[in-house]
């Protein structure tokens, strides 16, 4: 296992490489630049900030140099929060989000599982039809409209909850959950349906049904295990995508997490923060598909022996 | 008397296509301690049958339309839901077909063999897991599972074929069942071990007095062991009696093609004119696999597939290549048509060495070797007609024109026995024997002098078989072709081949013409392979399973 994981780490450099180069020559080839403003600004300004930044050099000078602080851990200083570096945005940002992530995971795995399950369970159904139309809804609605729309009815008309904020009212962490978790919840849905029915069709579960098992040990015990290895292949994917998709919920709730950072810094032509969030993102994609592979490694006994076999 | 009565039985698929009357009125009875066969080709309703005593199919589309099943007086068909748990639990088992895909591959072999002691629907019933434990290893023992207590906590892939069928008749028995129902319990298992899990299976059965409904495809399976027999045939019984008059007295004509169709005996054909040099010469080949599994010692580095064989054969000749799974015969087949490179050693076809040539200078070759493969329902392309998959390879090797390209499939339709209106239809639409006749109609498209069959008929009932089996024959006359036929079956290889080689751990044990090998065997694993062929001769076959 921990051989499979090296190796896995050791691709993701050169894949952390190209991302870094291709957004790099990207952003500095788009128009505009972080100091260029609707106001004139005398161009002896310009020089002077250029030079502070180390804009003047060549192009690839800077890029080498880049590269030379991001192996060392630094992103440099942000072009537009002056006197902060891409470090500490990224850190005061994370928590935030990292929090909201995770309870729009709880979200998605409560609602999408038990949908999902359900669904496997008795299929061409009500209980499954009824979940599964709401999943195909789920994924089909973005968020900057369900979220409006939980906002005008929980929040507006029935005046039950909070409709902005990230833990200032009691309650207000509980919108932005749901509207971020919703898509996810769908997702999980359909592939636990979907894997739920592919092993609940196997000769093994008719085989615990001839030795007089109960229909629950049977889903909980010889269908599960088999069933939800697609959902937790998902969820490193999700989870990283829950981190970066966030930008959309941060901004209808008012929340102050990392998303802000990272589409404000697109129009500011803010290029070290924007390189720096690129490369913080791509590691946690990169480190959570890994994490989830290796778990569902872990729950195939026969993946398992082949990967300790090959050590 | 009788622990089992059916009564009546109908069960039929509601399906889309329309009603498909799997079974249709069937009444038969099994005595406690008594072994019923119940003996049909695919889709004859023998599993149905069982399946549907035990409520394990799929419903819908399956539905039990009328008949009784009293086991021990209560009728199984209309019991509430808890109570056939009780049954389950308490009274019957079943043994599946397959046992690679019937044990639960994400649960060690232990956890499935104790739970259902452990979680009995009776709470008082239910035991400790400790208790429960020794039981299953007790009975691991008992069904010749080594190292038993080490092995309680392995996962099924850990297991071989045979060991896993041994494990699946111990989780069969440690709830002590009064009826064993058997489902094909040695079809996928190799002959050796197949006599073995059979011995087994009787051996339990007589000393814990339990009934048995045997299922098979084969009379020659269940001649030795079985006291009734049940023919079917298309839902409905053909014949019931007691085993010796279905094999001795029948008066069925269904039954009598069932028995004539199994391969016995010698080649009726005679062998043919062998001349010249061999058109196939073999020299010392090798072919090694990187072990993907265990360890990486230099011992265990490479699975020798096939190691060190020199064979010939001749222009005109049936060469039966003979072995048990992962003996390296299907590796051979491959490597001698080049399609599974070769470590070390030649191919020579026609005095030219073919191993070592690339992919491109081996395309005149192709055309003249071809190849005949064991699943005709895996290896026909889906998203192809007949059409489409006969002329690829006329047109590939340029051996007809677009415009002649009809002429010449349909001419191969006729070769084969296909009717040529179903020229435009796809694999799916066609039977397993049909598709196996495709198969072949794409092997000898392009005129080969070589085929290699590979178990062309193993997965084809044993009167379509036989079909397919006098096919070969014609169309090794008709078209003198020079063919190795790969296969486990010995009957069949008998039936066929002028010559056998037979293989074990990718070395070649013992060859010789055919009918003198037959009568005197040489090597031990040889005397082994065909002592354990079953023969549909009750008398015999019990006088085997006595004396051994």
């Amino acid at each position: 296992m921990y051989r499979f994981a090296l190796g896995r780490i050791l691709q993701a450099i050169p894949v952390l490489l190209a991302v870094i180069t291709v957004t790099f020559f990207l952003i500095h080839s788009a128009p505009g630049g972080p100091f260029s403003a609707d106001k004139a600004v005398p161009p002896e300004v310009i020089k002077a900030l250029e030079e502070q930044y180390n804009l003047n050099q060549p192009i690839w000078q800077q890029y080498v140099s880049y590269l030379g602080d991001v192996v060392r851990g630094d992103f440099g200083p942000s072009f537009k929060y002056s006197g902060r570096t891409v470090n500490e945005l990224i850190a005061a940002g994370l928590p935030i989000t990292a929090e909201l992530a995770f309870y729009a995971m709880i979200v998605a795995l409560v609602i999408g599982l038990l949908a999902g399950i359900g669904a496997a369970v008795r299929p061409n159904t009500a209980q499954d039809y009824i979940p599964m139309t709401a999943a195909m809804i789920g994924i089909c609605m973005p968020s900057f409209l369900l979220g409006p729309l939980l906002v005008l009815v929980f929040g507006i008309n029935l005046e039950w909850l909070p409709v902005s904020g990230w833990g200032d009212i009691p309650g207000d962490k509980i919108l932005p959950s749901i509207t971020l978790g919703a898509g996810f919840a769908a997702y999980i849905a359909r592939l636990s349906r979907g894997g739920m029915l592919e092993v609940l069709s196997q000769d093994y579960i008719r085989t615990a049904r001839a030795k007089g098992l109960s229909e629950t040990l049977i889903i909980l015990k010889h269908a599960l295990r088999g069933g939800l290895i697609p959902v937790v292949a998902f969820l490193g994917p999700a989870f990283a995508g829950l981190l970066s998709g966030s930008f959309v919920v941060e901004t209808i709730f008012q929340i102050p997490g990392l998303g802000r950072f990272y589409v404000q810094a697109a129009f500011n032509r803010d290029y070290t923060l924007i390189l720096g969030m690129t490369i913080f993102l791509s590691t946690l994609i990169i480190v959570f598909n890994l994490l989830s592979d290796m778990l569902a490694i872990w729950l195939n006994p026969k993946l398992r022996h082949e990967i300790k076999g090959a050590k | 008397m009788a622990i089992l009565e059916v009564n009546g039985l109908k069960v039929f698929f509601h399906t889309r296509n329309g009603t498909v009357k799997a079974v249709n009125d069937i009444s038969f009875s099994v005595d406690s301690g008594e072994t019923l066969a119940i003996v049909g080709e695919s889709g004859s309703g023998k599993s149905v049958t069982c399946y549907s005593l035990l409520d394990l199919l799929p419903k819908p589309p399956a539905k039990i339309e009328a008949g009784t099943a009293l086991f021990e007086g209560n009728d199984l068909l209309t019991c509430s839901k808890d109570q056939m748990r009780q049954h389950r639990c308490n009274d019957i088992a079943v043994i599946f077909q397959d046992p690679m895909t019937s044990l639960n591959p994400f649960l060690t072999i232990g956890e499935q063999l104790i739970e259902p002691l452990v979680h009995h629907p009776d709470k008082d019933q239910a035991i400790t897991r400790r208790s429960a434990k020794e039981k299953a290893i007790a009975l691991l023992d008992e069904v010749g599972i080594i190292d038993s207590q080490e092995r309680f906590d392995c996962y099924p892939h850990e297991f071989s074929g045979g060991m896993r069928q041994r494990v699946m008749i111990a989780m069969a028995l440690i709830t002590e069942p009064k009826l064993l129902i058997c489902d094909e319990p040695t079809t996928a298992l190799d002959v050796t071990i197949q006599a073995q899990i059979l011995e087994l299976i009787k051996k339990l059965q007589e000393t814990r007095n339990v009934a048995v409904i045997f299922i098979s495809h084969d009379l020659g399976v269940v001649a030795g062991i079985a006291d009734k027999v049940i023919v079917m045939c298309e839902g409905t019984i053909r014949e019931a009696d007691i085993t010796d008059n279905i094999f001795y007295k029948t008066k069925d004509d269904y039954t009598k093609k069932l028995l004539s169709a199994i391969p016995e005996g010698a080649k009726t054909l005679p062998n043919r004119s062998i001349h010249g040099s061999p058109l196939i010469d073999v020299s010392n080949l090798k072919t090694y696999f990187k072990n993907q599994s265990g360890k990486k010692d230099n011992e265990n580095q490479f699975v020798k597939a096939v190691d060190d064989v020199s064979l010939a054969i001749s222009r005109g000749e049936i060469l039966g290549l003979v072995g048990e799974s992962g003996s390296g015969k299907s590796t051979l087949g491959r490597s001698i048509l080049q399609l599974a490179p070769a470590t070390s050693g030649s191919v020579k076809f026609d005095d030219q060495v073919l191993t070592g040539m690339n992919a491109k200078q081996l395309v005149p070759w192709r055309k003249r070797m071809q190849m005949i493969f064991q699943d005709p329902y895996a290896s026909l392309n889906p998203r192809m007609t007949v059409f489409e998959t006969l002329s690829e390879p006329l047109l590939y090797h340029g051996l007809a024109s677009k415009k002649e390209i009809a002429q010449h499939v349909k001419q191969l339709m006729d070769d084969v026995g296909l009717a040529q209106a179903q020229l435009r239809k796809y694999p799916h639409e066609f039977s397993g024997g049909q598709r196996q006749r495709i198969a072949i109609g794409r092997a000898i498209a392009t005129k080969p002098e070589f085929i290699i069959a590979d178990e062309p008929v193993s997965a084809l009932d044993v009167t379509i078989q036989a079909q397919i089996l006098d096919l070969i024959l014609d169309l090794v006359e008709q078209h003198n072709l020079t063919m190795m036929f790969i296969s486990h079956d010995l009957s069949v290889v008998r039936y066929i081949s002028d010559r056998v080689i037979i293989m074990n751990r990718g070395v070649i044990v013992e060859q010789g013409d055919t009918e003198g090998l037959w009568a005197r065997p040489k090597e031990p694993y040889t005397k082994d392979l065909l002592s354990a062929i079953p023969l549909a001769d009750p008398r015999s076959e019990r006088l085997r399973i006595a004396t051994r």
